[in-house]
């Protein structure tokens, strides 16, 4: 039975207000995201079942490769999968759903801060570190667990960021792990702030992209891509790299333009991608917002292509999408609605998780609930390592 | 050092009202648990300086507490107690700086998952009073009016579509006037039932003429402050080992004189209203869009004014990356009238749900009007809900079927 827009945003304040538990709203609100991505796409809705065992047999562990998104910053149902947001996601509805598996309710239950949140997904433990400090996750990540165990290079692993508080995501302080297993991390606006330190201009606002704090940039420390490096990884010189960077118009754009260039010349088996332009929204201006959502819909799709184009990522690839976590609603009176995430409302814990490449059912939705620490595991059983320390679960309609 | 430790000689850096407040109630407050009782004392420390509404709201909430026994707030309290702090906390200096306690007490529910239980023992308490206290009803309905998009000469999309569902709209405005109109409306309002802090005029750009029975703010009149603000933040940054929780504490302590605005005979409630919207909004320093719509916010929770009419005007535009690589990088800041009106539309929806969160909402009414143009949008007992109108009419009509 169609449900009606109004009637669906009904049902989540209805049960807002009634006071119902967190795990009833987020019940509502995955129900809510499936039937409008059934109507709107035409999905299907899947059930538990796992796909066939013969299914994923096609690519040997060695060749496959992941990239995982994060949609940068977080954004709410309303300005999305809702009837009234789906304009702001066209790429997401037309191209990039019907292609894939989509998990309409993944819940955060860790600190709704973007550093410390996103370490928390990289590593399966919600970590509890200052979200504004400059330090590694305590447990140790993915990358950590993909290059021991497979015993890869350096290079099977990177991380591209825009923010500055990232830089440490790659490796954890974990003795077991940590130094020398983590990933590359490279962060595109920190190489941009170096390759023009030498010009008249003041770029050290490049480095406050921090949009919850606009005014603090956190010290640097930590294993980062240096400058350098650009021209023999990447095979860029510094002088092309300033000139593409002036034509491009947000530090997201920064960021996809060198994940491709990494995807060409490094063609990393595990590749995580921060995007972080929709955090604008902390300024308060509704409008930056929607801009950063259309922005941010409108790269991931660049990302899905290039993944087909590039040969030693088509056919091979899963695509992993998902915000980590969402933004605070208009009915939370502690809050001032889509500019923070501050309240931990259950709608600001409450997002999805989007999986597409060989061997996962396309146009299929799941609204059963699953936790956002269940990524690596997920991707330790694609790529075959253990992720031994992480505390979620593989989520096993993918695999 | 715990709540039952507390002396009365404690508050002695208190100013003159907050501390006969606090020393008033100090059996109750001592009953109070350490997760609780500095968040209050937030609120007490600046009494002086409250609205009334926040005032008397805060006098009976302890009037209620004070009545209750000894069991009985145990009771109230209970789960509040339950929360763990740490002995960092405990140890903090939280009677002299409970805004920075409260702050500190909230990184460490985050990091240890209680945020979810606090959550809920707060809801659970405020029902509580609530119930036992229940808020006065206004005077006289309360009625918000919201102005967008000025500058705009003409726009294809649709406008109010958070509203619409709530209320009539009306598409054959005449604009002449129309502000005037409004203005005129709010001062009548105003001085038919003066009330204190009851009726306020917020202007995201240069203000109108401001009748002195009106709470008036605006962004423009605030230019000095705010520049004198970004300078004190950027002096901030640049201090070495600087981070953000340092720099929220710093801007926690500013007062108006601080940043310029200490005047003969000024209003130094309404002054420090307007710095806590600078220093405690995150972008109002630099887009009046945001400045208009925090500022409304505000006011509406903590004044819980009769009458806000809020006027949105063009916010700077934000320079996209390629911009501020180039040398254009330091002209000067043009505006975004289109942003401005996305933005000013969305915030109305605020507007009116900020609103609709004070006692007696079912009679409130709510105009947001699209400035020089002819749509506009009323909300309010008498409008049929979701209807649309396109016969003429002026802003005072539709004001006049609402009321």
């Amino acid at each position: 039975m169609e449900v009606p827009e109004q009637s669906r945003r009904d049902l989540v304040r209805r049960a807002l207000r009634n006071g119902a538990s967190d795990r009833e709203v987020s019940h509502v609100l995955a129900r809510t995201r499936r039937d409008f991505l059934r109507e709107a796409a035409g999905v299907a809705v899947g059930s538990a079942l796992l796909r066939p065992v013969w299914a994923r047999a096609a690519a040997p562990r060695t060749k496959r490769k992941v990239v995982v998104v994060t949609f940068g910053g977080g954004a709410r149902d309303q300005e999305t999968f809702m009837q009234e947001g789906q304009e702001n996601i066209p790429h997401l509805m037309r191209e990039l759903i019907p292609r894939a598996s989509f998990f309409t309710q993944v819940v955060n239950r860790g600190i709704l801060g973007h550093y410390v949140a996103t370490a928390s997904l990289a590593t399966g433990v919600y970590e509890t570190f200052n979200n504004f400090a400059a330090v590694s996750p305590e447990s140790p990540t993915v990358f950590e667990y993909f290059r021991k165990d497979l015993k890869r290079p350096s290079s099977d692993a990177w991380v591209v960021a825009p923010s500055n508080g990232f830089n440490r995501i790659g490796e954890s302080s974990h003795r077991s792990y940590g130094s020398g297993l983590g990933a590359r991390v490279i962060l595109p606006k920190r190489l941009l702030s170096a390759a023009t330190s030498g010009s008249s201009h003041n770029y050290q606002h490049l480095l406050r992209d921090n949009y919850e704090t606009p005014y603090y940039a956190p010290e640097l420390a930590g294993s980062e891509f240096e400058l350098q490096q650009l021209e023999m990884l990447l095979k860029l010189s510094v002088d092309d790299f300033k000139s593409y960077a002036q034509t491009l118009t947000s530090p997201d754009e920064l960021s996809v333009y060198i994940a491709r260039q990494l995807m060409r010349q490094v063609a990393p088996s595990l590749l995580w991608i921060t995007l972080h332009d929709i955090d604008v929204a902390h300024a308060g201006a509704y409008s930056l917002y929607i801009e950063g959502i259309r922005r941010t819909d409108r790269l991931c799709s660049e990302l899905w292509q290039a993944i087909q184009e590039e040969p030693e990522y088509a056919g091979e690839t899963t695509l992993f999408i998902l915000p980590d976590f969402g933004r605070d609603s208009d009915e939370d009176a502690g809050g001032n609605g889509f500019q923070h995430h501050r309240t931990g409302d259950v709608l600001s814990r409450t997002t999805w998780m989007l999986a597409s490449g060989p061997g996962i059912r396309e146009n299929v939705v799941f609204d059963r609930a699953v936790d956002s620490r269940d990524l690596v595991p997920t991707l330790g059983a694609i790529l075959g390592f253990h992720a031994s320390l992480a505390q979620g679960k593989p989520v096993g309609e993918v695999l | 050092m715990l709540p039952s430790d507390l002396k009365s000689e404690m508050f002695a850096g208190y100013a003159v009202e907050a501390r006969k407040i606090v020393t008033a109630h100090l059996p109750t407050l001592r009953q109070m648990p350490l997760s609780v009782l500095p968040g209050l004392l937030r609120e007490l420390i600046s009494f002086d300086f409250k609205f009334p509404a926040e005032r008397k709201a805060r006098e009976r909430e302890l009037d209620y507490l004070g009545s209750l026994s000894q069991a009985q707030l145990k009771e109230c309290f209970h789960d509040f107690s339950e929360i763990r702090l740490s002995r960092q906390l405990e140890e903090f200096e939280w009677v002299k700086l409970p805004g920075q306690f409260v702050e500190r007490l909230s990184a460490q529910l985050w990091s240890t998952h209680q945020l979810d239980a606090f959550r809920k023992a707060s809801s659970d308490y405020a029902d509580r009073l609530r119930a036992a206290v229940p808020p006065e009803p206004p005077p006289i309905p309360r009625l918000g009016i919201s102005v967008i998009g000025q500058g705009v000469t003409s726009y294809g999309e649709p406008l109010f579509r958070k509203l619409r569902p709530h209320g009539a709209y009306f598409s054959g405005i005449k604009p002449e006037n129309g502000l005037r109109q409004l203005l005129d409306a709010v001062a009548v309002r105003a001085k038919a039932h003066p009330l204190s802090y009851g009726h306020w005029y917020i202007d995201g750009g240069e203000a109108f003429a401001c009748e002195p029975v009106l709470a008036c703010v605006s962004y423009e009149g605030l230019a000095g402050a705010r520049a004198a603000l970004l300078r004190k933040m950027q002096e901030q940054i640049e201090q070495p080992g600087m981070g953000p929780e340092a720099l929220r504490s710093f801007l926690a302590q500013l007062r108006p004189a601080d940043l310029g605005m200490e005047r003969q005979g000024a209003d130094e409630v309404l002054h420090r209203f307007e710095v806590s919207v600078l220093t405690e909004g995150s972008g109002t320093q630099i887009f009046s869009t945001v400045f208009a719509q925090w500022a409304a916010r505000e006011a509406l929770r903590r004044a819980q004014p009769v009458t806000m009419l809020v006027r949105f005007a063009p916010r700077q535009r934000q320079k996209p990356m390629n911009e501020l690589l180039s040398a254009s990088a330091k002209a000067p800041a043009e505006v975004d009238v289109i942003g401005s009106l996305v933005d000013g539309d969305f915030a109305a929806y605020y507007n009116w749900l900020n609103q609709q969160r004070l006692v007696g909402a079912e009679q409130s009414s709510f105009l947001v009007w699209f400035e020089g143009h002819s749509q506009a949008l009323a909300i309010g007992p008498t409008m049929a809900r979701g209807t649309e109108s396109r016969s003429a009419a002026d802003l005072q009509q539709v004001l006049g079927w609402m009321s």
